[in-house]
Protein backbone atom coordinates (compact mmCIF):
# COMPACT_ATOMS: atom_id res chain seq x y z
CA UNK A 1 0.00 0.00 0.00
CA UNK A 2 1.30 3.51 -0.84
CA UNK A 3 1.97 5.83 2.13
CA UNK A 4 -0.22 8.81 3.01
CA UNK A 5 2.30 11.56 2.19
CA UNK A 6 3.22 10.18 -1.28
CA UNK A 7 -0.52 9.91 -2.09
CA UNK A 8 -1.15 13.53 -1.05
CA UNK A 9 1.92 14.83 -2.93
CA UNK A 10 1.17 12.84 -6.10
CA UNK A 11 -2.52 13.80 -6.27
CA UNK A 12 -1.60 17.40 -5.39
CA UNK A 13 0.89 17.68 -8.27
CA UNK A 14 -1.31 15.86 -10.79
CA UNK A 15 -4.34 17.95 -9.78
CA UNK A 16 -2.29 21.18 -9.83
CA UNK A 17 -1.66 20.69 -13.58
CA UNK A 18 -5.45 20.52 -14.20
CA UNK A 19 -6.12 23.37 -11.75
CA UNK A 20 -3.63 25.64 -13.57
CA UNK A 21 -5.61 25.09 -16.80
CA UNK A 22 -8.88 25.83 -14.96
CA UNK A 23 -7.60 28.99 -13.25
CA UNK A 24 -5.91 30.25 -16.45
CA UNK A 25 -9.25 30.14 -18.27
CA UNK A 26 -11.23 31.74 -15.41
CA UNK A 27 -8.70 34.55 -14.79
CA UNK A 28 -8.23 35.19 -18.53
CA UNK A 29 -11.98 35.36 -19.23
CA UNK A 30 -12.65 37.41 -16.08
CA UNK A 31 -9.98 39.98 -16.95
CA UNK A 32 -11.19 40.24 -20.55
CA UNK A 33 -15.00 40.08 -20.22
CA UNK A 34 -15.56 41.18 -16.61
CA UNK A 35 -15.57 39.29 -13.33
CA UNK A 36 -19.23 39.07 -12.26
CA UNK A 37 -20.51 36.66 -14.92
CA UNK A 38 -17.19 34.78 -15.00
CA UNK A 39 -17.24 34.11 -11.25
CA UNK A 40 -20.93 33.12 -11.37
CA UNK A 41 -20.02 30.72 -14.23
CA UNK A 42 -17.12 29.28 -12.21
CA UNK A 43 -19.32 28.93 -9.11
CA UNK A 44 -22.03 27.21 -11.21
CA UNK A 45 -19.34 24.86 -12.53
CA UNK A 46 -18.22 23.99 -8.99
CA UNK A 47 -21.88 23.46 -8.01
CA UNK A 48 -22.46 21.00 -10.87
CA UNK A 49 -19.15 19.34 -10.07
CA UNK A 50 -20.08 18.92 -6.40
CA UNK A 51 -23.43 17.31 -7.35
CA UNK A 52 -21.71 14.97 -9.86
CA UNK A 53 -19.05 13.96 -7.31
CA UNK A 54 -21.61 13.39 -4.53
CA UNK A 55 -24.04 11.45 -6.76
CA UNK A 56 -21.47 9.43 -8.74
CA UNK A 57 -18.88 8.99 -5.99
CA UNK A 58 -16.48 6.18 -6.79
CA UNK A 59 -18.39 5.42 -10.01
CA UNK A 60 -17.00 8.71 -11.35
CA UNK A 61 -14.22 6.89 -13.17
CA UNK A 62 -16.87 5.47 -15.52
CA UNK A 63 -17.97 8.92 -16.78
CA UNK A 64 -16.90 9.11 -20.46
CA UNK A 65 -14.25 11.86 -20.30
CA UNK A 66 -13.26 11.46 -23.98
CA UNK A 67 -16.49 12.80 -25.53
CA UNK A 68 -16.61 15.56 -22.88
CA UNK A 69 -13.05 16.63 -23.77
CA UNK A 70 -13.94 16.60 -27.47
CA UNK A 71 -17.05 18.78 -27.02
CA UNK A 72 -15.43 21.26 -24.60
CA UNK A 73 -12.21 21.32 -26.63
CA UNK A 74 -14.00 21.95 -29.93
CA UNK A 75 -16.09 24.76 -28.38
CA UNK A 76 -13.03 26.39 -26.79
CA UNK A 77 -11.13 26.05 -30.05
CA UNK A 78 -13.76 27.73 -32.24
CA UNK A 79 -14.41 30.46 -29.68
CA UNK A 80 -10.69 30.94 -28.88
CA UNK A 81 -9.95 31.34 -32.59
CA UNK A 82 -12.38 34.27 -32.77
CA UNK A 83 -10.52 36.11 -29.99
CA UNK A 84 -7.16 35.02 -31.45
CA UNK A 85 -8.09 36.60 -34.80
CA UNK A 86 -9.61 39.77 -33.27
CA UNK A 87 -6.64 40.13 -30.93
CA UNK A 88 -4.18 39.98 -33.86
CA UNK A 89 -6.20 42.58 -35.79
CA UNK A 90 -6.46 44.94 -32.80
CA UNK A 91 -2.83 44.65 -31.72
CA UNK A 92 -1.72 45.07 -35.36
CA UNK A 93 -3.94 48.14 -35.77
CA UNK A 94 -3.39 49.89 -32.43
CA UNK A 95 -0.32 48.29 -30.88
CA UNK A 96 -0.58 48.20 -27.10
CA UNK A 97 -3.41 50.73 -26.92
CA UNK A 98 -5.05 50.89 -23.54
CA UNK A 99 -1.95 51.12 -21.38
CA UNK A 100 -2.80 53.18 -18.32
CA UNK A 101 -6.48 53.28 -19.15
CA UNK A 102 -9.29 51.89 -21.23
CA UNK A 103 -8.81 51.68 -24.96
CA UNK A 104 -11.74 53.78 -26.24
CA UNK A 105 -12.26 51.45 -29.22
CA UNK A 106 -12.31 48.32 -27.15
CA UNK A 107 -15.67 46.74 -26.34
CA UNK A 108 -14.73 43.20 -25.35
CA UNK A 109 -15.74 43.69 -21.71
CA UNK A 110 -19.40 43.15 -21.01
CA UNK A 111 -21.16 46.35 -19.98
CA UNK A 112 -24.79 45.26 -20.30
CA UNK A 113 -27.18 45.03 -17.34
CA UNK A 114 -27.71 41.26 -17.36
CA UNK A 115 -25.53 38.19 -17.44
CA UNK A 116 -22.68 37.92 -19.95
CA UNK A 117 -23.45 34.36 -21.04
CA UNK A 118 -20.24 34.07 -23.05
CA UNK A 119 -18.11 34.68 -19.93
CA UNK A 120 -20.41 32.44 -17.87
CA UNK A 121 -20.25 29.60 -20.38
CA UNK A 122 -16.45 29.73 -20.80
CA UNK A 123 -15.81 29.75 -17.04
CA UNK A 124 -18.47 27.09 -16.40
CA UNK A 125 -17.13 24.53 -18.84
CA UNK A 126 -13.51 25.23 -17.91
CA UNK A 127 -14.32 24.50 -14.27
CA UNK A 128 -16.52 21.45 -15.00
CA UNK A 129 -14.02 19.76 -17.36
CA UNK A 130 -10.89 20.43 -15.33
CA UNK A 131 -12.70 19.82 -12.04
CA UNK A 132 -13.88 16.44 -13.35
CA UNK A 133 -10.30 15.59 -14.30
CA UNK A 134 -9.16 16.47 -10.75
CA UNK A 135 -11.98 14.29 -9.41
CA UNK A 136 -10.87 11.40 -11.69
CA UNK A 137 -7.29 11.73 -10.44
CA UNK A 138 -8.49 11.70 -6.82
CA UNK A 139 -10.84 8.73 -7.31
CA UNK A 140 -8.52 6.57 -9.42
CA UNK A 141 -5.32 7.24 -7.49
CA UNK A 142 -7.02 7.35 -4.08
CA UNK A 143 -8.86 4.07 -4.69
CA UNK A 144 -5.74 2.43 -6.14
CA UNK A 145 -3.63 3.41 -3.12
CA UNK A 146 -6.53 2.76 -0.70
CA UNK A 147 -6.24 6.35 0.63
CA UNK A 148 -9.24 8.16 -0.84
CA UNK A 149 -9.32 10.86 1.87
CA UNK A 150 -5.60 11.64 1.46
CA UNK A 151 -6.05 11.81 -2.32
CA UNK A 152 -9.02 14.17 -1.86
CA UNK A 153 -6.90 16.41 0.40
CA UNK A 154 -4.20 16.54 -2.32
CA UNK A 155 -6.74 17.30 -5.10
CA UNK A 156 -8.78 19.91 -3.22
CA UNK A 157 -5.56 21.47 -1.85
CA UNK A 158 -4.21 21.90 -5.38
CA UNK A 159 -7.41 23.63 -6.57
CA UNK A 160 -7.45 25.96 -3.52
CA UNK A 161 -3.75 26.89 -3.76
CA UNK A 162 -3.68 27.39 -7.55
CA UNK A 163 -7.00 29.29 -7.31
CA UNK A 164 -5.51 31.52 -4.59
CA UNK A 165 -2.48 32.26 -6.77
CA UNK A 166 -4.81 33.13 -9.66
CA UNK A 167 -6.82 35.44 -7.37
CA UNK A 168 -3.63 37.13 -6.18
CA UNK A 169 -2.48 37.67 -9.77
CA UNK A 170 -5.78 38.98 -11.15
CA UNK A 171 -4.93 42.63 -10.35
CA UNK A 172 -1.70 42.32 -12.35
CA UNK A 173 -3.65 40.79 -15.25
CA UNK A 174 -5.97 43.84 -15.23
CA UNK A 175 -3.00 46.08 -16.05
CA UNK A 176 -2.38 44.30 -19.35
CA UNK A 177 -3.72 46.33 -22.31
CA UNK A 178 -7.10 45.00 -23.36
CA UNK A 179 -6.18 44.38 -27.01
CA UNK A 180 -3.17 42.37 -25.91
CA UNK A 181 -5.18 40.58 -23.21
CA UNK A 182 -7.76 39.48 -25.78
CA UNK A 183 -4.93 38.11 -27.93
CA UNK A 184 -3.33 36.30 -24.97
CA UNK A 185 -6.63 34.74 -23.85
CA UNK A 186 -7.45 33.84 -27.47
CA UNK A 187 -4.09 32.07 -27.79
CA UNK A 188 -4.62 30.24 -24.46
CA UNK A 189 -8.19 29.13 -25.30
CA UNK A 190 -7.05 27.96 -28.75
CA UNK A 191 -4.14 26.05 -27.17
CA UNK A 192 -6.30 24.23 -24.60
CA UNK A 193 -9.08 23.75 -27.15
CA UNK A 194 -6.69 22.14 -29.65
CA UNK A 195 -5.20 19.90 -26.98
CA UNK A 196 -8.51 18.71 -25.50
CA UNK A 197 -10.33 18.26 -28.82
CA UNK A 198 -7.55 16.02 -30.19
CA UNK A 199 -7.27 14.14 -26.87
CA UNK A 200 -11.06 13.71 -26.90
CA UNK A 201 -10.79 11.94 -30.25
CA UNK A 202 -8.52 9.40 -28.56
CA UNK A 203 -5.42 10.69 -30.34
CA UNK A 204 -2.24 10.75 -28.27
CA UNK A 205 -0.10 13.88 -28.25
CA UNK A 206 3.64 13.38 -28.57
CA UNK A 207 4.93 14.00 -25.05
CA UNK A 208 1.46 13.98 -23.47
CA UNK A 209 0.73 17.17 -21.45
CA UNK A 210 4.12 18.55 -22.54
CA UNK A 211 2.48 19.22 -25.92
CA UNK A 212 0.58 22.16 -24.34
CA UNK A 213 3.67 24.45 -24.07
CA UNK A 214 4.63 23.33 -27.59
CA UNK A 215 1.23 24.41 -28.95
CA UNK A 216 1.52 27.67 -27.01
CA UNK A 217 4.89 28.45 -28.62
CA UNK A 218 3.51 27.64 -32.09
CA UNK A 219 0.46 29.91 -31.63
CA UNK A 220 2.47 32.78 -30.10
CA UNK A 221 4.88 32.60 -33.06
CA UNK A 222 1.87 32.53 -35.42
CA UNK A 223 0.43 35.63 -33.71
CA UNK A 224 3.73 37.51 -34.04
CA UNK A 225 4.05 36.63 -37.73
CA UNK A 226 0.47 37.64 -38.54
CA UNK A 227 0.71 40.89 -36.53
CA UNK A 228 3.79 41.81 -38.57
CA UNK A 229 2.07 40.86 -41.84
CA UNK A 230 -1.08 42.82 -40.89
CA UNK A 231 1.00 45.90 -40.02
CA UNK A 232 2.91 45.67 -43.29
CA UNK A 233 -0.36 45.26 -45.17
CA UNK A 234 -1.86 48.29 -43.42
CA UNK A 235 1.23 50.32 -44.39
CA UNK A 236 0.84 49.15 -47.97
CA UNK A 237 4.05 47.12 -47.86
CA UNK A 238 4.47 43.77 -49.47
CA UNK A 239 5.96 41.06 -47.25
CA UNK A 240 9.46 40.01 -48.26
CA UNK A 241 9.50 37.01 -50.60
CA UNK B 1 -42.55 36.57 -30.23
CA UNK B 2 -44.04 34.45 -27.36
CA UNK B 3 -41.58 33.65 -24.49
CA UNK B 4 -40.65 30.02 -25.30
CA UNK B 5 -39.84 30.91 -28.93
CA UNK B 6 -37.96 34.11 -28.10
CA UNK B 7 -35.91 32.11 -25.58
CA UNK B 8 -35.08 29.43 -28.17
CA UNK B 9 -34.12 32.10 -30.72
CA UNK B 10 -31.92 33.86 -28.13
CA UNK B 11 -30.16 30.59 -27.22
CA UNK B 12 -29.67 29.71 -30.91
CA UNK B 13 -28.26 33.19 -31.60
CA UNK B 14 -25.91 32.91 -28.62
CA UNK B 15 -24.66 29.49 -29.72
CA UNK B 16 -24.15 30.72 -33.30
CA UNK B 17 -22.14 33.75 -32.10
CA UNK B 18 -20.20 31.58 -29.66
CA UNK B 19 -19.28 28.80 -32.06
CA UNK B 20 -19.29 30.43 -35.50
CA UNK B 21 -18.78 34.15 -34.85
CA UNK B 22 -17.70 36.52 -37.61
CA UNK B 23 -16.17 33.99 -39.98
CA UNK B 24 -18.04 30.73 -40.53
CA UNK B 25 -15.25 29.29 -42.69
CA UNK B 26 -12.92 29.02 -39.67
CA UNK B 27 -15.49 27.04 -37.64
CA UNK B 28 -16.23 24.86 -40.70
CA UNK B 29 -12.51 24.18 -41.25
CA UNK B 30 -12.10 23.18 -37.58
CA UNK B 31 -15.13 20.85 -37.79
CA UNK B 32 -13.83 19.24 -40.99
CA UNK B 33 -10.35 19.00 -39.44
CA UNK B 34 -11.73 17.14 -36.41
CA UNK B 35 -13.62 14.69 -38.65
CA UNK B 36 -10.51 14.08 -40.80
CA UNK B 37 -8.36 13.68 -37.65
CA UNK B 38 -10.80 11.04 -36.35
CA UNK B 39 -10.71 9.20 -39.70
CA UNK B 40 -6.88 9.27 -39.78
CA UNK B 41 -6.76 8.02 -36.19
CA UNK B 42 -9.13 5.14 -36.93
CA UNK B 43 -6.77 4.15 -39.76
CA UNK B 44 -3.76 4.30 -37.38
CA UNK B 45 -2.26 7.37 -39.06
CA UNK B 46 -0.77 10.10 -36.82
CA UNK B 47 -3.29 12.96 -36.77
CA UNK B 48 -2.30 15.26 -33.88
CA UNK B 49 -0.65 17.76 -36.27
CA UNK B 50 -3.70 18.43 -38.44
CA UNK B 51 -5.69 20.83 -36.21
CA UNK B 52 -2.66 23.04 -35.38
CA UNK B 53 -1.92 23.30 -39.12
CA UNK B 54 -5.57 24.19 -39.85
CA UNK B 55 -5.53 26.80 -37.06
CA UNK B 56 -2.40 28.50 -38.46
CA UNK B 57 -3.59 28.43 -42.09
CA UNK B 58 -7.21 29.45 -41.44
CA UNK B 59 -6.13 32.36 -39.24
CA UNK B 60 -4.08 33.68 -42.17
CA UNK B 61 -6.94 33.22 -44.63
CA UNK B 62 -9.47 34.81 -42.29
CA UNK B 63 -7.21 37.78 -41.46
CA UNK B 64 -6.53 38.39 -45.14
CA UNK B 65 -10.26 38.33 -45.90
CA UNK B 66 -11.02 40.70 -43.00
CA UNK B 67 -8.28 43.12 -44.15
CA UNK B 68 -9.64 43.12 -47.70
CA UNK B 69 -13.15 43.93 -46.42
CA UNK B 70 -11.84 46.90 -44.43
CA UNK B 71 -10.27 48.49 -47.51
Amino acid sequence: MTGLIPVIITTFLASAVEAIEMVTIVVGVGATRGWRSTLIGAASGFGVLAVVVIVAGAALSRVPIGPLRLIVGALLLTFGLQWFRKGIMRVAARGLAGIGGQDPHEAAEWTGPGMDWTAWFLAFKGVVLEGLEVAFIVVTFGAGANHLVAAAIGGVGAVIIVGGIGLALHQSVRRIPRSLLQLIVGVLLTTFGTFWAIEGLGIEWPGGDAAIPGLLVLYVATALVYITLERNRALGLRPAA
Amino acid sequence: MPPPFSWIVAVARFLYDFIVGDDWTVAAAVAIGLVVSAVLNVNHIAAWWLIPVIVVLMLGVSLRRASSKLR
